[in-house]
Formats: structure tokens, sequence, C-alpha cells
């Protein structure tokens, strides 16, 4: 049905006109850099290992994981924003729920302990939003952002006084993920393991923001009373992406555990989350390919700057950073992306449009 | 059987009591106008119909349904539609992405998801834009936009949600002459299948456009009837004149 209501209906060329090609062309703005950009970090990412030295592609390896773990925060925030300072604690949930499947199962099959990461950082994430998201009236983002980093801080602490947990020390020794009988240790394999995983979450998360549902993110981001009154149910909708990306720093603090070879409350607390906001704010909120360039550079320049100046790197690190917020508060990718393709257009594609036709 | 029946509303922030047992009857397809001096309750009684405040006392029923204390989404779900005072179009959008926002409220997360409503919904996306004149603006930012033309987008957001009931606060606020002559034109057609409250302060503007008003004053109603009516109303003319 195609009842907008009223009796005046436009004439059909006015609605041909936007289906026709060359008005197509004319709102898809200017050239598109960004699949460019991703194909071009995609190609230097899958090289890398090749002509980098092992220890640097282990360190590499422990990048990619926290970029996954950046694109879990900026799908919060960037997407929708919930300012979850929260976000270690499905990291460091599922990084010490796989290492205890591993001490006291002997379970480390990769198609058994990557699921049960996700799921962990779900569930805890399902609940959360449960007493943070769920109530009748929308929750502000003091709360929310106060709610879950109280959360972080309490799941840290508790893990530093349970014996169980192995209190400060954590639990050491992590017996390797495997495929098969193949035991994955950290190197290459690993590398492109973490890769292609990221890769993948990447284009699901990408196809999902995209789509309608992105559309309502969008809103819920810019204005959320205001949706609220189309008939969208925010509180679901907040705590659909919460979970959604609680499960992707579940699978990345398990990708993290069976990495390192241990876990420990640092995983859990305050210093995790906060560092993941950096990752996100420097490299630009609000782009999947910004959480992840920066969370690479940040990482690639405390790798450098800690080689180079021993004593006074974090100074360093953190004077780039406020010049970053302060001059580009979008983030870095503001300098290769412009607004519009920075946002996006959810507008049906051409092909959705010639079905649509009469 | 009235469309939305609001009787006995009364609202209290602390101490002030912004309404005090304000009643309100709109008929279907009835464009009824909402008028009084400044703070005499107009906009509270709005966001009490709307879902946006919930009243302290009394009863707000819509298509014989008892909506006083559901949440907004619910209203809007049941065919209510607000356009709220400040423009609140979402800026970094496009405007055919502010209206699909609206339409597609309805759709299943599912669908959503996958991007299953997105091609039935563009034929009226388009019409809606057309409908208010900013067709050839489709794929441009909403922050583009005139202020004029802003309201215009949202008043096209408000009935993308296909409502029952429109609810519209002061929609020519801060618009030229022309742009008041043309924000009526567009809403006369919507009378074939909604009914609108109207909250204005401009009195040309709602004289004509409205059948029945009603007038607030410190939080009551002093008079509901016809334009006529009320043009005629002793009471009104004279809260008029002291406030000139």
């Amino acid at each position: 049905m195609s009842s907008t209501g009223t009796g005046i209906q436009p004439p059909p060329r006015v609605i041909q006109a936007a289906r026709s090609p060359v008005m197509a062309s004319a709102f898809a703005g200017r050239k598109k850099v960004l699949p460019i950009f991703e194909l071009a970090l995609l190609i230097a990412a899958s090289i890398a290992p090749l002509v980098l030295r092992d220890y640097i592609t282990v360190y590499a390896t422990r990048v990619l994981i926290l970029c996954l773990f950046a694109l879990s925060f900026d799908l919060v925030w960037g997407y929708a924003g919930i300012l979850s300072l929260g976000q270690s604690l499905f990291f460091g949930m599922a990084g010490y729920g796989v290492a205890l499947l591993s001490r006291d199962f002997g379970l480390g099959s990769i198609f058994a302990v990557l699921p049960a990461g996700a799921l962990i950082g779900f569930v805890a994430a399902l609940l959360l939003a449960g007493f943070l998201l769920l109530g009748r009236h929308p929750s502000s983002v003091v709360f929310v952002s106060l709610g879950t980093m109280t959360g972080a801080y309490a799941a840290d602490r508790l893990a530093r006084g349970s014996h169980y947990l192995g209190g400060q020390n954590g639990i050491p020794s992590i017996q390797p993920m495997t495929i098969g009988s193949h035991e994955l240790s950290e190197g290459p394999g690993f590398y492109y393991l973490v890769l292609a995983i990221l890769v993948l979450i990447y284009l699901l998360s990408r196809f999902l923001l995209r789509s309608q549902f992105g559309l309502a993110l969008a809103g819920l981001r810019e204005n959320e009373q205001r949706i609220a009154f189309f008939g969208y149910k925010v509180q679901h909708l907040k705590a659909i992406i919460f979970a959604i990306s609680g499960a992707i720093a579940g699978t990345s603090g398990s990708l993290y555990a069976f990495h390192e070879g241990f876990v420990w409350p640092n995983m859990l607390g305050v210093v995790m989350s906060t560092q993941v906001v950096l990752y996100v704010l420097f490299g630009g909120s609000g782009t999947l390919i910004g959480a992840v360039v920066g969370t690479a550079i940040v990482e690639g320049l405390s790798f450098w700057l800690s080689d180079n100046y021993r004593d006074i790197w974090p100074i360093i690190l953190g004077v780039l950073l406020l010049l970053v917020i302060l001059f580009r508060p979008l983030g870095l990718i503001s300098l290769v992306l412009g607004e519009r393709e920075r946002v996006g257009r959810f507008g049906p594609s051409l092909k959705e449009k010639r079905n649509a036709a009469p | 059987m009235p469309l939305l029946e609001a009787a006995g509303v009364s609202k209290v922030f602390g101490k002030l009591t912004a309404l005090d047992g304000a009643a309100l009857t709109v008929g279907d397809r009835e464009f009824h106008g909402l008028i009084g001096p400044n703070g005499s309750g107009k906009s509270t009684l709005m966001k009490c119909l709307a879902g946006a405040l919930v009243p302290t006392r009394g009863k707000v029923t819509f298509i014989n349904t008892d909506v006083t204390s559901l949440t907004p989404p619910e209203r809007a779900r049941a065919g209510m539609s607000l356009k709220f005072q400040i423009t609140a179009v979402l800026p970094t959008l496009t405007l055919y992405d502010n209206i699909l926002l609206a339409l597609q409220a309805r759709s299943s997360l599912l669908d959503l998801a996958f991007s299953r409503t997105r091609g039935r919904l563009h034929e009226e996306v388009m019409t809606m834009l057309f409908q208010f004149r900013l067709a050839d603006r489709a794929f441009d930012a909403a922050a583009t936009l005139s202020h004029g033309q802003q309201q215009w987008l949202e008043i096209a957001m408000a009935l993308a949600c296909r409502p029952r009931l429109l609810l519209l606060d002061e929609p020519t606020g801060g618009m030229s002459l022309e742009e008041r002559r043309v924000t009526g034109e567009l809403l006369q057609p919507i009378k074939q299948h909604c009914s609108l409250v109207i909250v204005e302060h401009d009195l040309d503007f709602i004289r004509d456009i409205c059948d029945r008003l009603t007038v607030l004053d410190q939080g009551k109603v002093l008079a509901s009837g016809t334009v006529a009516e009320i043009q005629a109303n002793r009471s009104v003319q004279e809260i008029y004149l002291r406030r000139a």
C-alpha cells in the first residue's frame, strides 16, 4: 500500500527522476575514497607477516585483536550513542571464561571457545543492558557510562579477590587454541586467523550499519527522543546493539586470552575500557575504519615510542592524543573521509529502486 | 465518538500548576486549534497528549482506548504523531533518510536488519518529499535547509508515520508570511485521513485552517467552540486585549 495519505500524488516523473542514473550519480556525491582505503589497508595487513620480523608479527596480532575490541566500542558509542565505559567487562569476562574452559575442562578447540567467548560477552552485555538501558524512561548518558564503568571496576576487584580466578595473578599458562589436531601458537598462523575474523566481523558490522537498522541507529544517536515519537522502541534498539557489541568484545577477549596464554584482572578493569575509548576517539568514532586505524596507530606509536623514548613516551603519546582531539575532533579518519561518506546514506540501492518500479 | 478526548487533565510541576483540569475533544478529521497567551499551558497539554509528560491527574482517551500512561512509542504505534516545537530533524542525514526513518518505524527489526522494506518505501518517501516541495533537495543533508523548510520536513516526518491524529506545536514559528501561507496549503489535504491539534500564536493562520478552537488561560479551558463562536466570545477577547 502506498497511502502516504493525501490525495496529492507526485507526477510520475518525480519518482522516475529519482531513479534515473543521472540523478543517482548526482546524489551519490563525490568520489568514494572509503572502499579504496579499506582495500589498501587489507592488502597491507595481508602482506605484513611476510615482511615483518616474527616478534613484530606477534605484536601485530595483539593489535588486530584490540582492533576487534575497538570495533565493539565503536558500535555502541559511535553508532548508537551509548557511552559504555565498561567495554572491558565483556572482553575480560570472555577471556576469563575461556581460560576456565581450558583449565578446568581442557577445552581448547576454536569451534568451542570462540562461540563460548562471544556468548559470554553477549549474555553479560544483555544482562547489564537490562539494568542500565531498559527502564521505562531512556537513561541518561552519565548514568549509562558510570554504570558500565562501575561494572568493570567491580569485576576487576572481584577477580583480584577470587582464589578460584587466581587473584592478582590471574590464570596463567592457558593451553594453546586448537583447530582439529593443529595447535595454534603465536606467529603468522594466529595472525591470519585473527585477520580473517576481524575482516568477517567488520563486514558483518558494515552490512548491519548500512541497513535500515543502521538508519534507526543513526536516529538513535542523533535524537533519541525524536525517534521514540515515531514509534521506535529505543530501549530495545539500544539493548540489541549493546549485546551485539558485547559479543564482539567477547570474541576479541577470548582471542586475546589464547594469544597471550594467560588472563589477569587488568583485562576486566577500567584501564582497559578507557584504552579502547582512546583508540576510537583517536581514529574517529562513527566509522568502522576509524576504530581500526585508531587502534593500529595508537598501539604502533606506543610500540615505537616506548622503544625510542623509554622514559617520556607516555607523555608524548598523551600530547599527541590531545592534539588530535583538539584539532580533529572527528578523529584522524576525517583527514581522509568527507562528512557525507562518514555519516553515510541509507536510501535504497539502485537495484532496489529498479525493483520498486511498477 | 470523538477520536481524542482529554478530561480533567492537570499537570503540576512542584509548586507550579501548569494545567488545571483542562479538557479537549477532537473529532475524526477535525482541525482543532489550541490558543492562549504565553504560559497558559498549551505546550504542556500537547505534551500530555503525546506522552512526553504524564499528567498528574486526568485521563486521555484515543480511539476508545485509555492512553494516559502509554509511552510515546506506544502512542505512536496507536496512531498519534507529534511535531516538536523546536525543530528536531536529524541534521546530518539526508532529507530522504529523515523521511525513511519515520516511515520504517513500524517495520520489524529483522526487516530493518536486512533492509527488506527499503525498496517498497521508496515511492512513499519521494511522494512525501514532493508533497512538501522538498523533492529536489532529497539527497542534501537536512542541516542545509532553511528554517521554514526544516519545519516542513518535520511535518512530513510526522505525517510519514501515517497517524490518525497529528499534534503540531507551533508549526509556523519563525516562518515568513509566504512560508506560512504555503504551510496552510500543505496542511489542507491531510484532512482526508487525519485529525489535527495545532498550537499556534498566529491567530490568522489558525482561523484559516481550523474547524474548532480551544482557548487556554492559566492552565484552564476558557472557551471551546467553532471559530466563529470563539471570535464572538467576550472573555476570549478580554484576555487577548489584556495581552495587547
